[in-house]
């Protein structure tokens, strides 16, 4: 007689997981989306206008670009403060070559590889010298801007080659802008090296326990030189665009930006201590706080009680899962 | 013969699953060094938590200067006078000699700032007096990161001695300790002695036991075994004591056909941690290796699996010389290794299971640039069921797991790459009895299927009934190697300890 043993299996996935998936930090921040952009077409005829929304997207899409590779880096438990600085360096030498008469291609490819040469900096110094990342970037935060100050002076570059407007102020198709569709083509190839591909799944790894991902056999330092380029190579793109947008080139160009940046990545669910967040995630929090800022600006908030709002968003947001988490009675996870 | 200053009676400590002291006996005579002997695991540590106060008992009485007392938490047996130097001093390594020595109990200046103002002075001179008493020669203004592990020792023993300690006990306080530090420490011991202290001296090593102390206590698995005065007794005896054990715990260990060499170190050396390490190991054989802690045992592992620095000598994998300098180069050659620090180093915690189970192989399980998802879950999915990983489901995180299923996960991501000689650096620490019997069990396995297994052990039991043949090691040397058969618990330990009983 066969005896027919039911051994208990494993499934691959609970559904209570899938669920939880779906109700994680994305929802909520969809649903603060969702709740601005209602509120700013009651409060302003014209924020519904798609020229004026498109105009809108100026305001964060070069910014956001750099937040993409950052949230990668935060995640790998790592953080570049220098990302303005390298946007100033980059800047400044794309206007010196253009000065001296280069053409398009040789100032865009200026920028972009003086911004990944910062980043290898970055890199090397984080992982040869084992100094601590923000300390590494407070210290080329100061280096790359000097080096701008230096070069520059007092000076205002503004020779640039026709055409080279088009970057910043051009439109692809209708209200679309170049720098939009940019945005929109790096936020899909960064979702797909995230959550899709061996590099994002050692992302992971790596900064929720680094030891173990070594042990592992993930060569764990040459990953985070890779992602000190790769950030120091988005805000080289950044400042192409930048630059194009504004037209000139001048050392204190995008002063403070990294704040907003690192800002943008902490709304959107990425764990400053490092180990998870998604792309999406920051994706939204970039449309959330261009909302925000769009809308104050229709109804004439002056800047400084912007930066206050925004502040006191930022704090709420991120404290919100945490008051939840008590409120249910479970212990916050605080470190 | 005067009485105990301080006794424990029928004290009992259970855990989770574990019976970690079982209605054990303890005393304490001043002026007396008592010697706390037993196993890894025989509830030594457990005891210093209870009388130390950092663990309540579950049952019997402590007995202080003839009156019971109940500490509730380290302070109450802190201002008792009782004071231990653990095998782990906690201390800081950023502040100076004289601030660790005193941290928490510091010298207040008098008048009305005394809550607030340190008196420095006192503080320094007071250290420097401690400091030479244990004969410690050093600045109490140094910086504590800049002295040797010996060095910092002595800052922890003089850190329990700026108490006026009615009771020292001190937990295995050599094990980190230089030749001539040792020494130095004896003379401490007995100079606390002429001061009418009570010892405990817990410790490993024989040749400590018959030079200091007095009388002896022994332990086996969380039980009290037997005591009395070190002069009646001899090492054979209290080996025998310690390790004599109801051989009711029965070892899987299958007979299993031995095959080539697979790996070969010969003189394998590191500037610090070991020397001349040469061994072979076979296919489908399990390789014993035992030694205490410090012997340099997990050092040589590491060295073999490529993450300790500054080594030389040569590794030999199927008679193939290898060079190996990351774990990703003893990955590629079939070598890998379930560390110790398992949560440190084993696994990442906050990935779901069969995220961890890929992690060494992710490029194996990549089309076109994109992880192949399914493939993945089907190979997590098959080395966890192989290994009867007990999970909700193979996305949960590892951390939901207990220790047992944890350590599976870390077996299961090692068994899906296929290695040829997996390194099992104590595979059952701090995991439940069932786990324990999955992993054994599995190891037998393993070797069956052609495998080569080192496995790192300070549990003499696991190791005399695992081992095909035993490695022993002492202060970065190996000091033995005994085939299965000749191996006996009394024969290991001795020369695990260097002792003096001749094989």
């Amino acid at each position: 007689m066969d005896t027919i043993i039911k051994k208990p299996t494993t499934p691959d996935a609970l559904l209570t997981n899938r669920l939880q998936k779906f109700f994680r930090w994305e929802m909520f921040l969809i649903i603060l989306v969702a709740l601005v952009f209602v509120m700013n077409s009651y409060l302003s005829p014209y924020f519904l206008d798609p020229w004026n929304l498109s105009d809108a997207t100026f305001n964060f899409t070069e910014k956001a670009l750099i937040a993409l590779p950052m949230a990668m880096l935060i995640i790998a438990k790592e953080i570049d403060i220098s990302v303005a600085a390298i946007i100033s360096l980059s800047s400044t030498l794309m206007g010196l070559v253009a000065q001296l008469g280069a053409p398009i291609y040789l100032v865009v490819l200026m920028g972009i590889l003086v911004g990944a040469a910062c980043g290898l900096v970055n890199g090397v110094l984080v992982t040869q010298f084992k100094i601590p990342s923000i300390v590494v970037t407070i210290g080329t935060m100061s280096l790359f801007r000097g080096i701008s100050y230096i070069l520059l002076g007092d000076q205002v570059i503004r020779e640039y080659p026709e055409g080279f407007d088009f970057f910043g102020q051009g439109y692809v198709y209708w209200v679309f802008s170049f720098e939009l569709v940019l945005f929109v083509v790096f936020a899909l190839g960064f979702y797909w090296l995230l959550h899709r591909t061996t590099f994002g799944r050692y992302t992971f790894a790596i900064g929720n326990n680094p030891t173990a991902s070594y042990y592992s056999g993930i060569k764990v330092d040459k990953h985070r030189l890779i992602l000190f380029t790769l950030v120091g190579l988005m805000s080289g793109v950044a400042a192409v665009l930048l630059t194009s947008r504004l037209g000139s080139t001048r050392p204190s160009i995008a002063m403070g930006w990294e704040l907003s940046i690192i800002t943008m990545v902490v709304l959107g669910g990425v764990s400053i201590l490092g180990g998870s967040g998604t792309i999406g995630g920051v994706v939204l929090a970039v449309i959330l706080m261009g909302l925000v800022t769009f809308g104050m600006g229709l109804l004439n908030i002056p800047g400084i009680v912007m930066t206050i709002i925004v502040g006191l968003m930022l704090i709420s947001v991120v404290s919100l899962p945490v008051l939840i988490s008590l409120y249910k009675g479970k212990k916050a996870k605080v470190l | 013969m005067n009485d105990a200053i301080f006794s424990l009676k029928k004290v009992s400590k259970v855990f989770p699953g574990v019976k970690a002291l079982d209605e054990v006996d303890l005393h304490l005579y001043p002026g007396q060094v008592t010697a706390l002997i037993g196993e890894n695991g025989a509830g030594k540590s457990t005891l210093v938590k209870t009388m130390t106060g950092i663990y309540q008992p579950d049952g019997g009485e402590i007995i202080f200067d003839g009156k019971p007392v109940y500490f509730h938490s380290p302070h109450d047996s802190h201002a008792l006078g009782i004071t231990a130097i653990h095998q782990e001093t906690v201390l800081f390594d950023d502040l100076t000699v004289a601030e660790n020595i005193f941290l928490g109990n510091y010298p207040m200046k008098k008048g009305p700032m005394t809550k607030f103002s340190i008196d420095w002075p006192t503080m320094v001179a007071r250290s420097q007096e401690i400091l030479s008493s244990i004969n410690a020669h050093m600045d109490p203004n140094q910086i504590l990161r800049e002295l040797s592990i010996g060095q910092k020792h002595m800052v922890g023993i003089a850190r329990a001695l700026s108490v006026d300690a009615k009771v020292v006990i001190l937990d295995e306080p050599t094990a980190a300790l230089s030749h001539h530090e040792i020494h130095e420490l004896y003379d401490l011991v007995n100079n606390l002695k002429q001061k009418g202290k009570a010892i405990l001296f817990i410790t490993h090593k024989f040749d400590e036991v018959f030079i200091l102390a007095d009388r002896y206590t022994v332990f086996r698995d969380g039980c009290f075994v037997g005591e009395g005065f070190i002069k009646d007794t001899n090492e054979t005896q209290l080996v025998e004591m310690m390790v004599a054990r109801s051989i009711d715990e029965t070892y899987p260990k299958k007979t299993v056909e031995i095959g080539e060499t697979l790996l070969e170190v010969s003189n394998l050396c590191h500037t610090t941690e070991f020397a001349n390490i040469s061994f072979s190991l076979k296919k489908g054989e399990i390789l014993g290796v035992y030694g205490l802690v410090g012997s340099g045992r997990t050092e040589v592992m590491q060295a073999l699996f490529g993450t300790a620095r500054h080594v030389t000598g040569s590794i030999k994998m199927n008679g193939k010389e290898v060079t190996i300098h990351s774990p990703r180069d003893a990955i590629d050659h079939g070598i890998v290794y379930v560390p110790e620090e398992r949560q440190k180093q084993g696994i990442v915690l906050e990935l779901p299971i069969v995220q961890n189970v890929s992690l060494p192989q992710m490029e194996r399980l990549t089309k076109h640039g994109q992880i192949d998802e399914e493939n993945e879950m089907s190979l997590a999915r098959q080395y966890c069921e192989r290994l009867q990983v007990k999970a909700s489901s193979w996305q949960e995180k590892v951390m939901n797991l207990s220790g047992g299923n944890q350590q599976k996960v870390v077996i299961a991501k090692w068994l899906a790459t296929n290695p040829k000689v997996i390194i099992l650096d104590e595979p059952t620490k701090g995991i439940d009895i069932g786990s324990k019997a999955a992993v054994h069990e599995f190891m037998s396995e393993l070797v069956d299927s052609g495998l080569a297994v080192i496995m790192v052990s300070s549990e003499l039991p696991e190791i005399l009934g695992m081992s095909d043949r035993i490695l022993v090691m002492n202060e970065g040397l190996i000091v033995g190697e005994l085939a299965r058969e000749e191996a006996t618990p009394e024969k290991v330990v001795s020369l695990a300890t260097g002792g003096t009983v001749t094989c």
